[in-house]
């Protein structure tokens, strides 16, 4: 009709609001054209339909009306407060709700049509400069004509006014799956050709799990995903997961964040990256949730708002089992920058699971997010569709720049080596770190090694983790004739060790003593010999000066001897003087 | 008949539609036969009027609303079967 309009421009949408929707099909619904939306009943129709007018009233100023068939606009409203979508607020002047719920005591004789309602829609339209249209549950009303030729025909009334209009109409009707009854599928078909976009929401239920699933089945001049996207009715509303995000152009981080086991940040080389996604996996008790704990711990320390997602136990106790290796998180949860969630009590598929988390983190502003362990998303009943979810969830916390540590176990059958993990997110995880446990001597012992770790340098060591009340810390291992040895056997070789090392120093203390001895002795020997040397200097001098002394005496005895003789005096004097 | 109760319709067409034509020939024909010279009938077409459609919150056309005696009645359709419409006249006998 008016196609030829639009070939030469892409077809312009109309935003719905709804996460996820707006990217499957390029941006919303097409602008002024008619988008059909079929559903069983509880499938979300009439919440999607909301959604749509009140995001075009709230943000793109563009008013609404809202034409029930079904339910009165009263319910409708009040049902739908929940969303925080100001719906009662936006009633006032943005939204127009139309009851046209046929009533009870109306009775209908012969055949009818919708043209008053379309009149008086006009005027409606007009007044309020109205740019989106609802008409949910057309099924009812068309339910009333009694000739199928009628129900055509006011198909085609209703498409040509719209197109007339040139208003974005969104039409909702019970079809799909089974519940073709009310609704036949010539009609069904008929709509569906003659509308721009159709969209088919499903609500399946298996394993007794709920599963919800939306498809856009056609779109008139525009691209769009194919595929079946599960979504998720949460607190604001849609949520609709995207198959792949495609764009997970992340803002890619050099800042290190510590594990917070020292030890660990040395074998990491520093620590996880920021924005990091890690998975901690291993068996029952191999105290993964010691170790995302420790982490929990220290981004706390840093202030940085943390968020605990706990799927085996409630949040005190996991805080209360932490608080006995020294990982005290109360004090966080108290200030507030720790929000512990016990995942237990939300109840739903894994798509549920991740809506209720990325809620939660986004409500919490976290940087950092714990999911332990994130392998309760296989449950029965989610095997087909958690591999997409732990994906998700991956590529979400690297959009978002959060640090995520999950924690996985792994099936208790499966063996040590292969380590796969039923989600097989370790091949998307960044850093995968494994616990497990050497059994020997007697004893249990957890290892931990790294398996990778993108973009750093790790440590290719097995370590011995030791969980103590002073905390958490690795310990080396030793091999011993090409056993590794841990825990007692570790400790034996180490006391081994530190008693060689002690006899060691004492005998190297006892040698030394012993040379201090013999060099006394010899200083001593020393001092002795130069006192004697000195004694005998004396001597000696002694000596000299005695036999001086003595000359000198006797040849004053002989000049006195000649004096006394009194013979030839003169003489020996002069001779005496002389020498 | 003691004394003649007046019959108000009012009749709500959308312009000269054949559901809307056949209603007005169907209400017709009926009072003539039922109430030979107590009745009243108004035709609101809501193309012309679409505001009082939208306010007397006529959406199917056409709709016959009996506005007295009370109580008030709305009948929605051709009028082309007489059986339940002169009971929700409260015609039949």
């Amino acid at each position: 009709m008016r196609s030829a309009r639009s070939s030469d421009k892409r077809q312009p949408k109309t935003p719905t609001g709804i996460t996820g929707f707006d990217e499957i099909t390029g941006g919303g619904l097409p602008s002024g054209r008619t988008t059909l939306l079929v559903g069983g009943p509880g499938s979300g129709k009439t919440i999607f339909a909301l959604q749509f007018l009140s995001l075009g009233a709230r943000e793109c100023n563009e008013p609404g009306i809202f034409v029930a068939f079904e339910e009165t606009s009263q319910r409708i409203v009040s049902n739908a407060e929940a969303f925080g979508w100001k719906l009662a607020e936006l009633r006032k002047s943005k939204v127009y709700f139309m009851d046209a719920q046929p009533s009870a005591d109306v009775v209908q004789s012969g055949t009818f049509d919708l043209s008053g309602m379309l009149a008086a829609l006009g005027v409606k339209i007009k007044e309020m400069q109205a740019r989106r249209i609802v008409f949910d549950a057309l099924d009812v009303v068309l339910a009333l004509l009694p000739d199928p030729a009628d129900r055509r025909r006011e198909i085609h009334r209703l498409h040509e006014w719209l197109l007339a209009n040139e208003i974005t109409g969104l039409i909702t009707a019970k079809a799909g799956g089974d519940e073709m009854s009310a609704f036949s599928q010539q009609q069904f078909s008929l709509l569906q050709f003659m509308v721009d976009c159709s969209v088919t929401l499903n609500h399946r239920v298996s394993r007794g799990v709920s599963q919800r699933n939306l498809r856009v089945q056609k779109f008139r001049g525009s691209s769009f995903d194919e595929n079946e996207s599960p979504f998720v009715i949460g607190k604001n509303g849609f949520d609709v997961a995207l198959a792949r995000s495609g764009r997970t152009d992340a803002k890619v981080s050099q800042e290190r964040v510590t594990s917070g086991v020292k030890r660990l940040d040395t074998m990491l080389g520093g620590g996880y990256y920021r924005g990091a996604s890690v998975l901690i996996t291993g068996f029952p008790g191999t105290a993964k949730t010691t170790l995302s704990g420790a982490f929990a711990e220290a981004a706390c320390e840093r202030g940085e708002r943390t968020m605990f997602v706990s799927f085996d136990s409630d949040g005190s106790e996991v805080m209360r089992n932490l608080a006995s290796v020294g990982i005290r998180l109360e004090r966080f949860t108290k200030s507030g920058t720790l929000r512990m969630v016990s995942a237990r009590t939300i109840t739903g598929s894994a798509e549920t699971l991740l809506v209720h988390i990325k809620t939660l983190a986004r409500e919490h502003e976290s940087r950092c997010l714990v999911i332990d362990p994130v392998s309760t998303l296989a449950k029965v009943g989610n095997e087909l569709t958690a591999h997409g979810v732990a994906e998700r969830l991956i590529d979400w916390s690297k959009v978002d720049g959060t640090t995520l540590v999950c924690t996985s176990l792994l099936d208790e059958m499966s063996s040590q080596d292969s380590g796969s993990t039923p989600l097989q997110i370790s091949t998307i995880a960044d850093t995968w770190i494994h616990l497990n446990y050497l059994v020997q001597a007697g004893e249990r012992n957890r290892g931990l090694s790294i398996i990778k770790s993108r973009g750093t340098e790790h440590s290719n060591q097995v370590r011995e983790l030791i969980l103590s009340s002073n905390g958490v810390t690795l310990a080396d291992i030793y091999t011993a004739g090409g056993e590794v040895l841990m825990g007692t056997l570790r400790w034996e070789k180490e006391s081994a060790e530190r008693t060689a090392e002690e006899v060691a120093e004492v005998a190297g203390r006892l040698k030394r003593l012993s040379l201090d001895a013999e060099e006394a002795v010899l200083e001593v020997r020393l001092k002795s010999l130069q006192t004697e040397l000195i004694a005998k200097q004396a001597e000696k001098m002694l000596l000299e000066r005695s036999t001086a002394s003595r000359k000198g005496e006797t040849s004053r005895g002989h000049i006195r001897m000649r004096e006394l003789r009194g013979a030839d005096a003169a003489k020996p004097r002069t001779k005496l003087s002389r020498p | 008949m003691s004394r003649p109760v007046v019959f108000k319709f009012l009749l709500y067409v959308a312009g000269d539609a054949p559901n809307s034509t056949q209603a007005l020939a169907n209400l017709t024909a009926l009072c003539r036969v039922h109430l030979p010279d107590r009745h009243e009938i108004e035709v609101v077409d809501v193309f012309r009027e679409p505001k009082r459609a939208l306010d007397d919150r006529i959406w199917m056309t056409p709709t016959l609303v009996k506005v007295s005696p009370s109580p008030g009645r709305r009948i929605v359709g051709t009028l082309s079967q007489p059986e339940p419409l002169l009971q929700a006249l409260g015609l039949s006998a």
